[in-house]
């Protein structure tokens, strides 16, 4: 039971970076593709911060009276990864619309079709 | 809509974690940015879907296995909260006890982000950079200048239609804007800094060019200026380390910039903060112009 309390964050994160990798091998869809990256990117966000919390600590701006803080080092690190998550997202679904211009359809497998006809 | 939903409610989730920055940036950026690229893509692409998945099966055994290796990994892990966890033990008691005296900034954030490890946020920013390079260059505009009448003509148009939804944003778009100077200033001592700024900024300017047409938009800031921002705020990044570096320390070592450490400390964060909140506003505006650019395009060829 105490594992159970103690570790319920990791399965949460397990549970959604399950849900974001079955969404990407399962869908043929691009747009739904990139859906699916964003919400393994953000279950890793969470993995982080969850491993800076402690118990009792508050958050990591120095202040009178307080000398426990959670871990500042994990927030830096996510704070800049979710700017450079959104960059990457952008270029990925510029990716997907020049996909969609170039070949007139955005699923995986008519997109195969139409190389395979080309060769 | 749901992804909105779905930033919103991981960013509530950082609060409670005690990641204030995270969660001011993720809410920004979670529920306003990327929901807004995700509908700009599908309006582009269209929204229906072939509802033939490949080996649904397959695909569901093995996340199933990936999944339960990996929950059989945590076990191991230390629980969540505990003060006496690896991750606390190493690196992190130093900024937390020693940033005071070494950097001089409340916002442990702040000092780790700007100070400790800039040399690795510098390499964002320029990923940022890179990354806005590459939007424009697979959505390149094609620039074609509209008439002022032309504009004005489609802006009388809009005004009736979205009249309540455009005084409201006329009054709002000042406070968003001050809102975003603020926290690009305050983040030493508070939550924010210069990507929280950044991104608010844009959204600023993508509110207004979502209600008064991205036409209007581009005439009060146009295209070349923002890609010119969005370099100089890159090019102010590293300047401050190349300076550093003439004055005798490493590349991005604050303290020779001012007289004493602490106030040399300042000036850089400063200034480097400054040059990530320019360089992640101009290339979250070209994110939008370009999808958006792209968007008009089809219609104006049908005219």
């Amino acid at each position: 039971m105490m594992m159970m309390i103690g570790l319920y964050n990791y399965w949460v994160v397990m549970v959604l970076m399950m849900i974001g990798l079955y969404i990407v091998i399962a869908h043929g869809n691009l747009i739904k593709k990139i859906v699916g990256l964003n919400i393994f990117q953000t279950s890793v966000f969470i993995f982080y911060i969850s491993l800076a919390k402690v118990e009792g600590g508050t958050a990591p701006i120095l202040a009178e009276g307080i000398n426990l803080y959670s871990n500042p080092l994990p927030h830096v690190l996510i704070l800049t990864a979710i700017v450079v998550g959104i960059s990457t997202t952008a270029l990925g679904l510029a990716l997907v619309v020049r996909i969609k211009e170039a070949y007139g359809t955005m699923e995986e497998e008519d997109i195969q079709k139409k190389d395979n006809q080309e060769c | 809509m749901l992804a909105g939903i779905y930033g919103l409610l991981s960013a509530c989730l950082f609060i409670t974690m005690d990641a204030v920055d995270v969660a001011f940036t993720e809410a920004s950026v979670g529920a306003g940015i990327a929901t807004l690229l995700m509908l700009t893509t599908i309006a582009m692409t269209g929204r229906t879907e072939h509802t033939v998945r490949h080996k649904p099966f397959m695909a569901l055994v093995l996340v199933s296995i990936t999944g339960a290796l990996l929950i059989y990994g945590t076990l191991d892990m230390p629980y969540y909260g505990d003060p006496m966890a690896a991750a606390h033990t190493h690196v992190a008691p130093r900024y937390i006890n020693d940033s005071m005296q070494e950097i001089g900034v409340d916002n442990i954030v702040t000092s780790v982000l700007a100070s400790y490890r800039a040399f690795d946020t510098f390499g964002e920013v320029v990923v940022i950079f890179t990354a806005g390079i590459g939007v424009l260059t697979l959505l390149s505009l094609v620039r074609r200048r509209k008439k002022d009448a032309e504009i004005d003509a489609i802006n009388d148009s809009m005004h009736e239609k979205n009249l309540i939804l455009r005084i409201v944003a006329k009054i709002l778009i000042p406070f968003i804007l001050l809102f975003a100077l603020y926290v690009q200033f305050h983040g030493d001592f508070g939550p924010g800094g210069g990507f929280q700024a950044g991104v608010i900024f844009a959204a600023a300017i993508i509110l207004y060019a979502m209600l008064f047409g991205l036409s209007t938009a581009r005439r009060v800031i146009n295209q070349p200026f923002i890609q010119l921002l969005s370099a100089i705020g890159v090019l102010i990044y590293g300047c401050v380390g190349v300076v550093s570096m003439l004055s005798g320390a490493n590349f991005l070592d604050y303290d020779v910039l001012a007289g004493d450490p602490v106030a040399g400390q300042h000036l850089g964060i400063l200034v480097i903060e400054l040059g990530v909140g320019v360089t992640v506003a101009a290339v979250m505006i070209i994110f939008f112009f370009s999808f958006a650019g792209r968007l008009e395009k089809p219609k104006h060829e049908e005219k």
